[in-house]
C-alpha cells in the first residue's frame, strides 16, 4: 500500500486493518506521533491526513491510500508554532504538544478564541489549562496579547 | 539581567514541540519483548486454580514462585505483593506476566482463574480495619462548643479522581552488564530503587532507574511505577531479554491509584458575631485494598482540614481505612483538596446560617502572622490569607455581583485555601536529600533524582544555579535523571522540588562559587580540573515536631490562595457553565513566572474538574467507566478564562524567597464552585457536582 508522508512516497506492506498510528511509529519510525487513549478521545495522535486533523489511532492504515499524511516530523522544527509552544510554555509535559500543534494547524489566518477553543476541543492537554496553548496560537496567528484569554501579573 | 524571576528560555529545548522527546514507549530494544499484566477478576477470594489456554512455546511467564526475594513492594509498609500468591484483596490485582515479541500473540493468550470467592467489603464507613489513625488534639473542643452561641454541623463527601495524565504508565526492564536498568516514565526514580531493592534481594544487586521524558505524573507515577517496574524486571531476568510494558488507558484507569474519596465531618461552635470558637472534625479516607501512601494522604489532609482559620479548640481525628478496591495513593494536594473542600463548604454554610456575608466570616476568622494553626505552629510573615482574600474580592469586584448576580442563572463564589510546603513535619530532615552540582569544562551540570515531568523542574533549578553562581544561565545543563549518576533527592512530591531541592542547590553553587574562587567554570576546569559539590538539606532550625501528638510546625512554610468562580447554570439541563476564574495566589516568589503560571492555571483545572466533571464510577470494587470516552476531564471547551494573581511573600528559607506551588492551585477551585452553586440556593455538600446531582439536590427542595 503507498501513500504520502511528510512529503514523500511512502510504501508499508502491513495488514491494511493494522492502526495508522501503529505503522507510522513501528513501520516508519515516527514516534512523534503519541498514543494516550487508543479511542479516538484525548487527540494525542493527531495527524494531518489531506491537510486534515485526525486521530490516527482509529484510522485502518487503509483509509489513507494514496492520501497524505503529515506528522509533526513533517514540520522539520521549523514550523513557528513548535517554539511558541515551548516559549508560551502551552507545552508542559509535552505528551499533548504534537497532537496539539498538528490540530492548530487547521485553523484560517485570523481565528478568534472561540474558534481555536473549537479547532482544540478534541485534543486533551492535563498540564495547562489550555491558556497557554491559546496563548501560543494567538501569536502565531499575530494576534496580541489582548486578544488571547486570561491575564496574569506578579505583584 | 537575573534568571530568577524572568521566563528565561526552558532547558526542554524543542523536543517537546518537534517529536523528538523520547518517552518511554518511543524507545525499543534489540530482542525486545512485550509484557502484559494478567489480573483478578474478582474483588476479594481465593485463587483456586489457574489455566493457560493457549500455546505457551515463545511465551515468558512469572508468577509469585518467580519473585527473587521479596514479594512485596516496599513503601510505608509491606504489605502489598508484586504478585498475587492466593490472596486476592481487589480487582485488577496483578497475578501473572507473560511476555512475548509479538504484541498480537501476548493479547491474544487466554489465562483462566479460578476462584473461591468471599464477600468483599466496599464501603469505608463499615470497615473495621484502620490503617493510620491520626488525633490532632488543640485546646479542649468539648468545653468550648458547650459555650459556643451557635452550633453548625455537616458532613461533606469527596470521590475519587483519576490523574489522567495523557502518557499512561511505563517501563522497559533492560538486562545489561551484569545488572538490570529500568527506562521509564516515574516521578521518583529512588522509589524505584528501593522497592527493586527489596524485590530483588542480594541477587541482583546492580539495578539502575533512567527516567525517561514523562508525559506527565501529578502524584499518580509516584509509587504505583515501583510495581510496573518491578513486573518488568522479573520477566526480564526471566528471559534474558528487555521487556517493555506500556498500559493503555483502560488498564491504567482500572488498575492504578487514584485520589482518596473522602468522608468529613465538622460540627463547629461560633459566637453570634462570627468567631470560630470551636472545630470539630471527622476525616475518613477510603485507603483501598493496601495501605500505599494512605497514611502520609491522611496526615496532610487531617493537618489542613480547620482551613486557613484560627481557632483555640481543635480535635482533628481521622483515620484510614481498608477497602476491596485498588488502592488509592498520590495525587497532587495528597488529601487536602478532600478537606480543605470541607471545611470551605462549612465556612458558607456557617455565613448562611449566621446570615453573615461569607467573605466577612473569612475575615473575623482568617490566620494571620502570630496566630496558632491546629498543630500550634505559631504562623510567620509569611501568612499571607488575608493579603490573597483581599485582592481576590477586589479584583473581581466580588461583593457587588454577588449581590446582582442573586436570583438570576448566574452566580459567584470563593474559596480560601492554603497548603504546606514540603515534607510535613519532620519528614525533610528524615529524609536527608542531597543535590550535587558538578563542575564541567563549559560550566556546570545539575545532577539531582528531581523529575522533570512538566512542571518545569530542569529550567527552575538551572535558574537558582545560575543566579547563585552568577554565571550565564546557558552554561547550566540539567542531567536526565539515571540513579547510577545522580545525587537521592528525595521525591518529585509535596512541592518541595523548588523550596526544597532548589535550596539545597542554591547552597551548592555558594560553596563552588567560593571554591572557583572568582575564575568562571571554563577556567577553574582548564587550570585545576573538575570537582563536584554535593550538599544534603538543613531544614530551617526552628522545625520542632511530635510524631506522636501530632503538635509542632507542620510545615515549613505555606502557600495561600483565594479562588474566585463565576458560573450560570442551565435551567434546563442543570449543566454548570464556569464562566471565569480568578486564582490569587502567594507562593513566595515565582522563579519563572510563566511556568508558575502554567502550574496555576493546569491545577486550577484540574481542580474544576474535580469540582464538576470527574467522577469515577466504582462498580464491583473497580472502576466502570475507565475509559475516557465516560470519565471526562476539561476540555478547551469546559475551562473558562482564568485569570491569574501571584502575589509576593518572600518565604527566608526558600531559594531567593520561594515557596512550593505545585499542589496548591489544587486545594481552591471545588469549594469555590460549590459556594456559587450555594449562593443560588442549591444546597451542595459534595462533588463532583454534576447535572444529576444539582437535579437531585433540585428536587430535594
Amino acid at each position: 500500500m503507498r501513500f504520502m508522508l511528510n512529503g514523500a512516497v511512502k510504501e508499508v506492506a502491513t495488514h491494511p486493518a493494522a492502526r495508522l498510528i501503529d505503522v507510522l511509529r513501528e513501520e516508519c519510525g515516527l514516534t512523534g506521533t503519541k498514543e494516550g487513549c487508543g479511542e479516538g478521545e484525548c487527540g494525542a495522535c493527531t495527524v494531518l491526513i489531506d491537510g486534515e486533523p485526525v486521530c490516527s489511532c482509529i484510522i485502518p492504515v487503509a483509509q489513507v491510500a494514496d492520501a497524505e499524511v503529515t506528522t509533526v516530523e513533517g514540520l522539520n522544527g521549523e514550523h513557528p508554532l513548535q517554539k511558541l509552544f515551548m516559549d508560551e510554555v502551552g507545552a508542559q509535559c509535552g505528551i499533548c504538544t504534537p497532537g496539539m500543534i498538528m490540530a492548530a494547524l487547521s485553523l484560517g489566518p485570523a481565528p478568534t478564541l472561540d474558534e481555536v477553543r473549537t479547532a482544540l476541543a478534541g485534543n486533551l492537554c492535563r498540564c495547562t489549562g489550555y491558556s497557554a496553548i491559546y496563548r501560543a496560537v494567538m501569536k502565531w496567528r499575530g494576534m496580541t496579547a489582548g486578544d488571547t484569554p486570561g491575564s496574569a501579573v506578579v505583584a | 539581567m537575573p534568571a530568577v524571576g524572568n521566563s528565561v528560555a526552558r532547558k526542554d529545548g524543542i523536543g517537546k514541540a518537534t517529536g523528538a522527546a523520547k518517552y518511554a514507549d518511543d524507545i525499543t530494544f534489540p530482542g525486545m519483548l512485550f509484557g502484559r499484566t494478567i489480573r483478578s477478576t474478582i474483588p476479594r477470594g481465593r485463587i483456586r486454580s489457574i489455566r493457560f489456554d493457549f500455546d505457551t512455546a515463545g511465551f515468558t511467564i512469572v508468577d509469585y514462585r518467580d519473585v527473587p526475594a521479596t514479594n512485596a513492594v516496599d513503601l510505608m509498609a509491606q504489605d502489598q505483593p508484586f504478585l498475587v500468591e492466593t490472596e486476592v484483596r481487589h480487582m485488577a490485582e496483578p497475578i501473572l506476566l507473560l511476555a512475548h515479541e509479538d504484541r498480537e500473540k501476548l493479547n491474544a493468550a487466554s489465562v483462566e482463574i479460578d476462584y473461591d470467592e468471599e464477600e468483599p467489603l466496599f464501603d469505608p464507613e463499615r470497615s473495621t480495619q484502620v490503617f493510620k489513625s491520626i488525633d490532632i488534639v488543640k485546646g479542649n473542643v468539648s468545653a468550648a462548643i458547650e459555650n459556643a452561641d451557635v452550633i453548625v454541623e455537616g458532613t461533606y463527601r469527596t470521590g475519587h479522581q483519576e490523574h489522567i495524565y495523557i502518557e499512561p504508565n511505563g517501563v522497559i526492564a533492560v538486562p545489561e552488564d551484569g545488572g538490570i536498568t529500568i527506562h521509564g516514565s516515574v516521578q521518583c526514580p529512588f522509589y524505584v530503587i528501593k522497592a527493586l531493592r527489596c524485590l530483588l534481594g542480594s541477587a541482583h544487586p546492580n539495578v539502575r532507574v533512567i527516567q525517561t521524558e514523562t508525559g506527565g505524573g501529578f502524584g499518580g507515577k509516584e509509587e504505583y511505577p515501583s510495581m510496573i517496574a518491578g513486573h518488568a524486571v522479573m520477566l526480564a531476568i526471566k528471559s534474558g531479554r528487555p521487556v517493555k510494558i506500556i498500559y493503555d488507558r483502560v488498564e491504567d484507569m482500572v488498575a492504578t491509584t487514584k485520589r482518596h474519596p473522602a468522608i468529613v465531618r465538622h460540627r463547629t461552635g461560633l459566637t453570634r458575631d462570627g468567631r470560630l470558637v470551636a472545630m470539630d472534625i471527622d476525616v475518613l479516607m477510603d485507603g483501598g485494598a493496601y495501605v500505599t501512601l494512605s497514611p502520609t494522604v491522611l496526615s496532610r489532609g487531617c493537618i489542613h482540614a480547620a482551613g486557613p482559620y484560627r481557632c483555640d479548640d481543635i480535635r482533628i481525628q481521622g483515620r484510614t481505612v481498608f477497602t476491596n478496591t485498588p488502592p488509592n495513593g498520590a495525587f497532587r494536594g495528597f488529601g487536602a483538596p478532600q478537606t480543605e473542600f470541607a471545611v470551605e463548604v462549612h465556612m458558607d454554610r456557617i455565613a448562611e446560617q449566621l446570615g453573615i456575608d461569607p467573605v466577612e466570616l473569612r475575615r473575623i476568622n482568617a490566620l494571620r502572622p502570630g496566630d496558632r494553626t491546629a498543630t500550634g505552629q505559631t504562623l510567620r510573615d509569611d501568612c499571607s490569607a488575608h493579603m490573597v482574600l483581599e485582592e481576590a474580592i477586589k479584583r473581581t469586584d466580588f461583593s457587588r455581583k454577588r449581590k446582582e448576580y442573586k436570583g438570576t442563572n448566574r452566580t459567584i463564589g470563593l474559596a480560601l485555601f492554603y497548603h504546606g510546603a514540603g515534607f510535613t513535619g519532620a519528614g525533610e530532615r528524615n529524609l536527608k536529600s542531597k543535590a550535587r552540582l558538578e563542575l564541567t569544562p563549559t560550566g556546570v551540570r545539575i545532577a539531582t533524582g528531581s523529575t522533570e515531568i512538566g512542571q518545569g523542574t530542569r529550567t527552575m533549578h538551572a535558574q537558582i544555579v545560575t543566579d547563585a553562581l552568577g554565571i550565564p544561565y546557558e552554561d547550566v545543563e540539567v542531567a536526565q535523571p539515571d540513579t547510577s549518576k545522580v545525587a537521592d533527592s528525595g521525591p518529585t512530591v509535596a512541592s518541595r522540588t523548588c523550596m526544597v531541592v532548589g535550596k539545597i542547590l542554591e547552597e551548592c553553587a555558594h560553596e563552588m562559587k567560593e571554591k572557583l574562587g572568582g575564575l568562571t567554570p571554563a577556567e577553574y576546569y582548564k587550570r585545576s580540573g573538575p570537582f563536584t559539590v554535593e550538599r544534603m538539606y538543613e531544614p530551617p532550625d526552628w522545625i520542632q515536631w511530635d510524631d506522636k501528638t501530632y503538635l509542632g510546625d507542620a510545615y515549613a512554610t505555606y502557600g495561600w490562595g483565594c479562588d474566585v468562580v463565576e458560573l450560570e447554570l442551565d435551567p434546563d439541563t442543570y449543566e454548570v457553565r464556569p464562566l471565569k476564574v480568578t486564582a490569587v495566589q502567594e507562593f513566595g516568589r515565582p522563579i519563572h513566572p510563566a511556568l508558575a503560571r502554567g502550574q496555576i492555571e493546569g491545577g486550577t483545572a484540574q481542580g474544576m474538574g474535580y469540582a464538576l466533571l470527574e467522577r469515577v464510577v466504582m462498580r464491583n470494587g473497580v472502576m466502570a467507566n475507565s475509559t475516557l470516552t465516560n470519565y471526562t476531564i476539561p476540555t478547551t471547551l469546559d475551562m473558562p478564562e482564568m485569570d491569574i494573581v501571584m502575589l509576593e511573600n518572600p518565604y527566608p528559607g526558600g531559594p531567593f524567597g520561594a515557596k512550593g506551588l505545585g499542589e496548591l492551585p489544587m486545594d481552591g477551585p471545588a469549594p469555590a464552585v460549590v459556594n456559587a452553586l450555594r449562593h443560588m440556593g442549591l444546597d451542595i455538600r459534595e462533588i463532583p457536582a454534576t447535572p444529576e446531582l444539582i437535579a437531585n439536590c433540585v428536587a430535594r427542595a
